[in-house]
């Protein structure tokens, strides 16, 4: 389990709003195709330069073809990734203001003390 | 000598511009109370009459990035761009451009190294609303050059609460042996209790309105022997997922000095977390 690359997943797709929109609208096409084209980037190198090692499981692919912010919380996800970038993908469709939040929380209720260790 | 003219400490509350700058019929019911707060606190900045500001705050993965993550960063850089594309999409944050000031970071970064603190730098570093919160609730006008200070309280492993403390006694230190004549502030933002992307995120108070409510007090009176006496890098997960920010408080009490109590304290128990502001003038209140 890399949740180091599950990090590099929420963190490159938060800051980029296409895509964001595309992780959106197809996750079972974007997930793969952003493991094929990103996982292995080192952000802050030249574009030639690249990792060879990292990929992920299929626990975690699945949780990030099916949204579910949940089980990423429980993976040990970053927790203000995984936020902002849902807030991002779903806060539009929510009339009321904080209205995606407060289900965001509701959802995370059965989490108790000590949460999932985030370190990478 | 450069004269510290006043240590500010606040929290960084993303919404604030958004409520604050609304039509009156968006704003939300606690805008009012929240803006006269901050103009109150505003004006406790702006009576020191700083020539240069020092900003400490933290990085929420938007330039700095796991593949290469300091604990401490100095910005020195002539200009820093600020607020990132999701800050504008969540928070409604505006598009800046701040001057730096150059000669102070480099002084801090010598001297620090000098010190014992093995600081990173950046020489083109965009800034987010860690440093901007405060630009916009304490200096809108964003007319002073900064030098920013940007700590790690959010990819363990962090550096112990005493590392913060220690670091910010010595940024005070090295100000005020910088040969220069210019009045310096120095302004740093954390948090108190907090959760993001937690259970108990959003909630109508901060998580933890006990933990608030020492801090309050741990800040006010200066008692960093209390605050280092029960803040664990541990401890700080059970007020809220988030509140290793605080550490930022711990070092902004480290730049007031032990024991100081703060010449000017506000709160407001807002929805999420609690707002808190804090002034010290050590030349004494200014007239």
């Amino acid at each position: 389990m890399s949740k180091y690359l599950l990090n590099k997943f929420l963190f490159t797709v938060d800051r980029d709003p296409e895509l964001l929109e595309r992780y959106l609208a197809d996750p079972a096409g974007f997930v793969p195709w952003w493991e094929a084209e990103w996982a292995n980037r080192i952000l802050g190198c030249h574009e030639g330069e690249a990792s060879t090692w990292l990929a992920f499981d299929d626990r975690e692919r699945t949780a990030l073809v099916e949204h579910d912010y949940v089980t990423l919380f429980e993976m040990g996800a970053h927790p203000f990734l995984a936020l902002t970038l849902f807030i991002g993908m779903y806060e539009r469709s929510y009339d009321e203001p904080l209205g995606f939040q407060l289900e965001y929380a509701r959802k995370l209720s059965h989490i108790t003390l000590p949460h999932p260790d985030i370190a990478t | 000598m450069a004269e510290v003219v006043a240590v500010v400490a606040s929290t960084h509350h993303p919404f604030y511009y958004k409520a604050s700058t609304a039509p009156p019929e968006q704003r939300p019911p606690f805008a009012d109370e929240w803006v006269s707060k901050i103009l109150s606190f505003r004006e406790t900045l702006t009576r020191a009459e700083p020539d240069v500001l020092v900003m400490v705050g933290s990085d929420h993965f938007h330039q700095l990035w796991l593949d290469n993550m300091p604990q401490f960063l100095v910005g020195k850089a002539p200009y820093y761009d600020a607020n990132f594309y999701n800050e504008e999409r969540e928070f409604g944050l505006p598009r800046m451009l701040l001057r730096g000031d150059e000669d102070l970071s480099l002084h801090l970064l010598r001297n620090g190294l000098d010190a014992g603190f093995d600081l990173a730098f950046s020489n083109e570093l965009r800034i987010d609303h860690s440093i901007t919160c405060p630009i916009i609730t304490l200096r809108p006008e964003a007319d002073l050059p900064i030098v920013p200070v940007y700590t790690n309280i959010f990819a363990p492993p962090l550096p112990q609460p005493s590392r913060f403390v220690a670091l910010g006694r010595a940024i005070r230190d090295m100000v005020e042996s910088w040969e220069s004549d210019l009045r310096v502030a120095i302004v740093g933002t954390g948090h108190l209790s907090l959760e993001l992307g937690g259970p108990r995120q959003f909630g109508p108070h901060g998580p933890d309105p006990e933990f608030d409510a020492r801090a309050v007090e741990w800040i006010s009176k200066g008692d960093i022997a209390g605050a280092l006496g029960e803040v664990t890098l541990d401890s700080l997960w059970s007020p809220g997922n988030a509140t290793h920010g605080f550490m930022d408080f711990m070092l902004m009490m480290g730049v007031a000095g032990d024991d100081n109590p703060a010449d000017y304290v506000d709160s407001l128990d807002l929805f999420h977390t609690m707002e808190a502001y804090f002034t010290w003038y050590p030349q004494g209140v200014p007239a």
